[in-house]
């Protein structure tokens, strides 16, 4: 298992990961809509291969229902980070959690990486037993372990707390949970940290009721959904501070933080301005208040207004409004920090900003693609349809280089089905990132998944932008 | 006592501590990286240094104390067996590492982070071998100072014993600080990080074998 010198995609820092060779395979997870189980998919992204932008292979899931959503790596470069070194442990398992279910899949991508194999699988009652949490979510490679986020208790009563648990890297065996003093967190969603700064970040969406039957308008309107973002000691697992956005803005989801680790700043998205329906991007930033350690604060830098649309072309929900909100429901950051990617999953456009000045992000491309209204064509996408593109930008994930970005337009079943009530025709595409800042979408990459799958999270062969953590700048 | 050999394998063992980035000169450099100063470098070294002596003068208190109770013989049995054992456990277990300390450490939490690093690696047990050769000799070597028919012989013996574990101890963290401060200050200043991707070999591996080779030599030679 360990090896002699260490896993050749392990980086020491975000600059060094940059040269990394271009990845040939992507993984990307395939919820199942029809009556099988779902799957990881395996994609082809090299272009000199014959089989370029298609789908290698399907691993599907031993049962049905999982609903495969986020997932990650057993190990990457934070196993270089100096206080807890583990450089010799393989970047190799892909741990691959049904969010529905709550059972965690283990797939082994050797000695074949194109062609995983599931080697474990822990059932919900164990996550329950061993941590109390269920609906487990972001998963993250830490120095010592593997963090994983849940969105529930583990009661099976749908509700909360939420929260993070552990996992060993090589046993995979769930260690408990992390925290010790949760303070006011009870919602979860995403997780992610500061390594260099000892702290852990975490953000809300709702508790399993509450998301599970579709997004409830009550909630929503009642300001019920999440809107705090949680800053914790990563060292001593104690919350330590709570930055609420205010309730008008709900859904505060992905978090992404600076990768170099001497940077303290970091973006993440709330969906829905519940006064006007559009999105933004808040960025969080260490505040110099004269102590040692300094206070969080946060900044909504961008904000992406609804489009006016005709009633007749919006879902129930929607026809109110006259509007098509952007649902911005996920943001990715390049390696060197310069540029943020969000999808907006509503109007159907992937987003390009320019964020050399975290606090004055400039747009600089975009690129129409699906949308509630818009039904933006890809120029390889054939005439179905008459060339009309449903669902939108969703989960996106950029290569090393901050050369290639993909993407899927799918988010989660019940939440699919309010949005894109005709049913999302799922696909993943890719774009050429420019040094300009402008964005092109890849002709010859549009891959088309079966009827029944539609596409979610995609991982990079060797790491991406939202896989790794570096402990050196 | 006054064999430089072993001296000599007393410091060699201090600089091949040293060498492991998991001993502390890596948490150095990267202290050093998140400041963008030379001074945070040198100012990790004494605390992770102090860590791991404090962490080899345990072992060598305890078996100080063991020696004065107990004759040499068994420890002579016990020694390799320990030395084997622990790097037998090593290659099998591997390391967790889940120590409640990060790249916010200052002094205290340097010292314990060290301090636990080593002994998880069994820094100090590499060197019961020489304190076998070191410990009994000093305390005959304090009896002789204080002549013939001395009385007092458990203090005087005790006395000697505590010298010599002290200077062991001492001349181990001497060479374990040269060395984390040369390769730390190296790679922070010109070799840069780079090297960890290929030159951070199996340390794991290589003190496990350490361990067990020790032990094994030691059975066939002592």
């Amino acid at each position: 298992m360990a090896t002699w010198t260490p896993d050749p995609s392990f980086y020491p820092s975000p600059r060094m990961a940059m040269q990394a060779p271009p990845e040939r395979l992507a993984y990307v997870a395939m919820l199942n809509v029809g009556a099988g189980p779902d799957a990881l998919g395996v994609v082809d992204v090299d272009p000199s291969s014959a089989s370029y932008g298609r789908l290698l292979r399907r691993v599907d899931m031993p049962n049905v229902g999982d609903e495969l959503h986020h997932f990650g790596w057993n190990a990457c470069s934070s196993a270089l980070c100096p206080y807890a070194p583990h450089p010799h442990v393989e970047r190799r398992y892909l741990i691959v959690p049904g969010l529905r279910s709550s059972r965690i899949h283990i797939l082994d991508t050797k000695p074949d990486p194109a062609s995983p194999r599931i080697v474990k699988v822990i059932e919900p009652e164990e996550l329950a037993a061993r941590a109390n949490y269920s609906r487990p979510h972001t998963m993250h490679c830490g120095p010592e372990g593997i963090y994983v986020s849940a969105l529930g208790n583990g009661s099976g009563d749908g509700g909360g707390p939420g929260g993070v648990f552990l996992m060993d890297h090589e046993t995979f065996d769930v260690l408990g949970q992390w925290e010790i003093d949760r303070g006011p967190q009870f919602l979860a969603y995403d997780v992610w940290w500061h390594l260099g700064q000892d702290t852990l970040i975490t953000s809300e969406w709702g508790t399993p009721d509450m998301i599970e039957g579709g997004l409830n308008p009550e909630l929503l309107l009642g300001g019920k959904y999440g809107h705090q973002v949680h800053f914790w000691d990563l060292r001593k697992r104690r919350h330590r501070q709570t930055i609420d956005l205010g309730p008008e803005y709900q859904l505060a989801l992905e978090l992404r933080p600076a990768h170099d680790p001497t940077r303290t700043h970091g973006f993440m998205n709330a969906v829905v301005n519940l006064s006007d329906l559009s999105s933004s991007i808040w960025l969080w930033y260490r505040e110099d208040d004269g102590s040692k350690s300094g206070r969080w604060a946060m900044r909504k830098v961008i904000d992406i207004p609804a489009e006016p649309a005709d009633p007749d072309l919006l879902p129930p929900m929607l026809k109110g409004f006259k509007a098509v909100p952007p649902l911005v429901t996920d943001i990715d950051l390049s390696l060197d920090d310069r540029w943020l990617y969000v999808s907006c999953w509503g109007t159907g456009e992937m987003r390009r900003y320019d964020v050399s000045d975290p606090f004055q992000p400039r747009l600089t491309g975009s690129v129409r693609l699906g949308g509630i209204v818009g039904r933006g064509r890809h120029p390889g996408g054939g005439d179905a349809d008459g060339g009309a593109l449903n669902g939108g930008p969703q989960m996106v994930e950029v290569s090393r280089d901050g050369k290639r970005v993909y993407f899927t337009n799918s988010l989660y079943r019940s939440w699919d089905d309010q949005f894109y009530p005709d049913g999302i025709k799922s696909w993943m595409v890719k774009l050429d990132a420019d040094p300009d800042g402008g964005l092109t979408i890849d002709e010859r990459f549009f891959l088309r998944f079966d009827d029944d799958f539609r596409g979610h999270q995609i991982r990079l062969e060797g790491g991406d932008a939202s896989s790794d953590s570096y402990c050196y700048p | 006592m006054d064999d430089p050999w072993q001296w000599l394998a007393l410091a060699g063992l201090g600089a091949f501590h040293g060498l492991n980035p998991a001993m502390g000169w890596l948490f150095a450099v990267a202290l050093g990286l998140q400041e963008g100063r030379r001074a945070a470098v040198i100012r990790a070294l004494p605390p992770i240094a102090l860590g791991h002596a404090l962490s080899v003068l345990v072992v060598v208190a305890g078996f100080a104390v063991l020696q004065l109770v107990v004759t040499t013989a068994p420890l002579r049995l016990v020694t390799p067996a320990l030395l084997i054992g622990f790097g037998l456990y090593r290659l099998v277990r591997g390391y967790r590492h889940r120590l409640r300390v990060g790249m916010r450490a200052g002094f205290a939490g340097l010292t314990l982070w060290s301090f636990l690093m080593a002994s998880a690696h069994g820094a100090g047990l590499m060197i019961l071998p020489l304190l076998l050769g070191m410990l009994a000799p000093a305390q005959l070597m304090a009896l002789s100072l204080c002549g013939p028919g001395a009385e007092m012989t458990g203090p005087v013996a005790a006395l000697g014993s505590a010298a010599a574990g002290l200077a062991v101890v001492l001349v181990h963290m001497a060479a374990m600080l040269a060395m984390i401060a040369v390769i730390g200050l190296a790679v922070f200043e010109t070799v840069g990080l780079g090297i960890l991707r290929r030159g951070w070999v199996n340390f794991d591996l290589l003190w496990a074998g350490a361990l067990i080779g020790t032990g094994v030599g030691f059975l066939l030679l002592g």
